[in-house]
C-alpha cells in the first residue's frame, strides 16, 4: 500500500497565501484527518495531492510516484471524492458507477467486495438520476465511484459538510470499514470532534499547520490547567467568568463552560469559590480533559500572536 | 395566544405532489427566544423555514409571524423578519459598505439612518478599515459576522439564521453566538439551525424535526433528560435513529 508524502509545499492564489510550507508524511494505511475551518486550505492541498493543482513549491509523493512526474500512475492508485457534487447528474447510478469502472478500465464485479455494503443501500434506486438523489445517497454514490478500482489511496475533501449527525456518523462507520482493507486516507473536515476518529490528525489554520499528532497526544498536551463550569445562565456565567483574574481562555461548550487557568497552579476549588463570592449559587467547577477544539483554538491563539 | 407569540404553528403542513415535506407541524416561539431548529438532512427544515419567511405558500394549516397572519400578510412579514445563512448571505463583489447600503435600501431605510447605521455596525463589528474592501477579500468569520449585522440593519422581529456557522473555525464560531444571545436579549427572536449539536445546548429550546414532523421539543435540559443521555448530540442520534 502507498502512503503520502508532502514537504514544504506552499501555494498561492494571486494574493492569498493558500498554503505555506506544509509537511506531512501520511504512513500506507493510516488515516489522517486534515482539521480546520473553512479557507485554512485544506481543499487547495488535497487537490495538490490530487494531482489536480500544481504547487508552487515543495514536493508531494504518492507511494513512490511524483504528483509532476508520474500523475497519470498516481490517478491510478488514487481515490478522490471532491467536496463539491460531481458526478454527471443526468446518469443513473448505476451509469455513473459503470462510467467510472470503464474510465479505471476495471469491472464493477472486480472489486464488488470493497463497495458492497454501501452500493447495496443504493441497489433499489439504481436507476434513478444521480441529480434526483439525497444528500446522503450522493454521498455514498460519489464513494463508490471513488473506490470502483479499489485504489490504494482516498482522499475525501469535507465529505461530512453540511450532513447532518446521523449521517456523520455513518460515514465515518464506513471510512472504519476501509480503513480496515488496508487504504490511506487523507480526509478533510471541519468538524472538531472527528478527529476521534483518525489515526492522527492535522491542524490546519490560514495554511498553515499548527500540529500533527494522534488525537490522544494533542489533547493530552494542553498546556495549562482546565475546568468545567455547570450550572447558571450560559450568557450571564461567560461573561462573569471573563473577570476571573486567573482566566486565561473562556470558551462556552455546550452546557459546560471551559476555562483555562493561566497559572499551572490553579484549581477549580479555587475558582468555586470566586464564582461563589460572586454571589452566584448551584455552580459545579472540575477538572476536565480538552478536548480537540480546546488545543485548536490554543494553538490558534499561539499562532496568531 | 398568537398575537403574543413571535411565531405560532398550528398544523402547518406544505405538500409537493404527492410528498408531504412539512406535516401538521404545530408550535410557538416566544419573543426574544432563541430557538434552535434541528433535523436530519430531508427532514424538511428548508421548507419549513422558507413558509415562514413568507418565501412559499402552506398547503394547509395556519401561522403568525410577528403577529401577522402568514396566509394573508406573506409581504408585510418579509419586511419584519431578518435572513442569512451560510450558502447565500452578502454579495462578493460588493465593498463591505455597499452591501450595508444595498440591504438597507431594500429594507426601505432611509439613506441618512443607512449612513448612521453604517457608521454604528463597522465600528462595533471593528471594521472600520475594512468598508470599502470587496466582500471576497474578507476572511469567512468576519462575513458572517457581518451578514447577521446587515441581516439585522432594519431592526427585524425575528432572524432566520439557517446554519451561520457552518465551516467557521472554533473561536469565531463562539463569538458569533456571543452576538445571537446580545440579539436575543435586545428581545429580537433568533431562529436558528446548526450541525453543531453543541450549538443545539445554546439555544432556550430546540425542536427536531424527521420525516416533516416535529418529532420532539422542549429545552435542551429536559431532551437530554427524557432521552436519558448527557448531550443533545446523542439525543439528535437516538432520535433520528428511532425513527429510521
Amino acid at each position: 500500500m502507498a502512503g503520502i508524502r508532502i514537504e514544504q509545499v506552499s501555494k498561492s492564489y494571486k494574493s492569498v497565501r493558500a498554503l505555506q510550507d506544509v509537511s506531512l508524511n501520511i504512513m500506507p494505511g493510516e488515516t489522517l484527518g486534515l482539521i480546520g475551518p473553512d479557507g485554512a486550505g485544506k481543499t487547495t492541498l488535497i487537490r495538490i495531492v490530487a494531482t489536480l493543482v500544481l504547487a508552487d513549491q515543495g514536493t508531494v509523493e504518492v507511494g513512490r510516484y511524483d504528483v509532476r512526474r508520474d500523475y497519470r500512475k498516481i490517478r491510478n492508485i488514487m481515490g478522490y471524492m471532491p467536496g463539491k457534487f460531481s458526478l454527471y447528474q443526468d446518469l443513473s447510478i448505476i451509469e455513473n458507477l459503470e462510467l467510472f469502472a470503464s474510465v479505471f478500465e476495471v469491472r464493477i464485479e472486480d472489486n464488488y467486495d470493497l463497495i458492497k455494503s454501501i452500493y447495496e443501500q443504493l441497489a433499489p434506486f439504481k436507476d434513478r438520476r444521480a441529480g434526483a438523489l439525497s444528500g446522503g445517497m450522493k454521498q455514498k454514490l460519489a464513494l463508490c465511484c471513488a473506490l470502483v478500482h479499489r485504489p490504494q489511496v482516498l482522499l475525501l475533501d469535507e465529505p461530512t459538510t453540511g450532513v447532518d449527525a446521523v449521517s456523520r456518523r455513518e460515514f465515518w462507520e464506513t471510512l472504519a470499514v476501509l480503513r480496515q482493507e488496508g487504504i490511506t486516507i487523507l480526509v478533510s473536515t471541519p468538524y472538531m470532534d472527528e478527529a476521534s476518529r483518525c489515526d492522527r490528525v492535522a491542524l490546519i489554520q490560514e495554511g498553515r499547520i499548527l500540529r500533527t499528532d494522534p488525537p490522544a497526544t494533542i489533547v493530552a498536551d494542553y498546556p495549562r490547567p482546565l475546568f468545567g463550569v455547570i450550572g447558571g445562565k450560559t450568557y450571564q456565567m461567560l461573561q462573569l467568568l471573563r473577570q476571573y483574574p486567573y482566566a486565561y481562555h473562556v470558551f462556552p461548550f455546550g452546557d459546560c463552560i471551559h476555562v483555562t487557568d493561566s497559572r499551572p497552579e490553579g484549581t477549580p476549588a479555587e475558582l468555586q469559590a470566586w464564582v461563589a463570592a460572586q454571589g452566584i449559587e448551584g455552580v459545579q467547577v472540575t477538572y476536565i480533559q480538552a478536548n480537540i477544539e480546546d488545543s485548536f483554538m490554543d494553538l490558534q491563539s499561539r499562532t496568531t500572536l | 395566544m398568537r398575537e403574543h407569540s413571535s411565531i405560532y404553528a398550528r398544523n402547518l403542513t406544505r405538500r409537493f405532489g404527492d410528498f408531504v415535506a412539512v406535516d401538521q407541524i404545530s408550535f410557538e416561539v416566544s419573543v426574544g427566544e432563541i430557538f434552535g431548529f434541528l433535523g436530519a438532512n430531508g427532514a424538511g427544515k428548508t421548507t419549513a423555514i422558507r413558509m415562514l419567511c413568507g418565501l412559499l405558500t402552506p398547503t394547509s394549516g395556519e401561522a403568525w409571524v410577528a403577529g401577522l397572519d402568514l396566509f394573508r400578510q406573506a409581504e408585510e412579514i418579509k419586511r419584519r423578519i431578518g435572513y442569512m445563512s451560510q450558502r447565500f448571505s452578502l454579495y462578493n463583489d460588493l465593498t463591505v459598505a455597499e452591501n450595508i447600503r444595498l440591504y438597507g435600501g431594500i429594507y426601505g431605510l432611509r439613506l441618512a439612518d443607512i449612513r448612521r447605521k453604517t457608521d454604528e455596525l463597522l465600528e462595533r463589528l471593528q471594521l472600520k478599515d475594512m468598508r470599502r474592501e470587496l466582500i471576497e477579500e474578507l476572511p469567512l468569520g468576519w462575513k458572517q459576522k457581518l451578514a447577521f449585522s446587515v441581516a439585522l440593519l432594519h431592526d427585524p422581529a425575528i432572524i432566520f439564521l439557517d446554519e451561520p456557522t457552518g465551516g467557521v473555525d472554533p473561536v469565531t464560531r463562539r463569538q458569533f453566538w456571543e452576538m445571537i444571545y446580545e440579539t436575543a436579549a435586545h428581545g429580537t427572536t433568533v431562529f436558528v439551525t446548526t450541525h453543531y449539536m453543541d450549538e443545539a445546548e445554546y439555544c432556550n429550546r430546540v425542536s427536531i424535526m424527521d420525516q416533516g414532523r416535529i418529532a420532539a421539543l422542549d429545552t435542551p435540559a429536559a431532551l437530554k433528560k427524557q432521552f436519558n443521555v448527557s448531550s443533545m448530540d446523542e439525543v439528535f442520534v437516538k432520535l433520528v435513529r428511532r425513527q429510521r
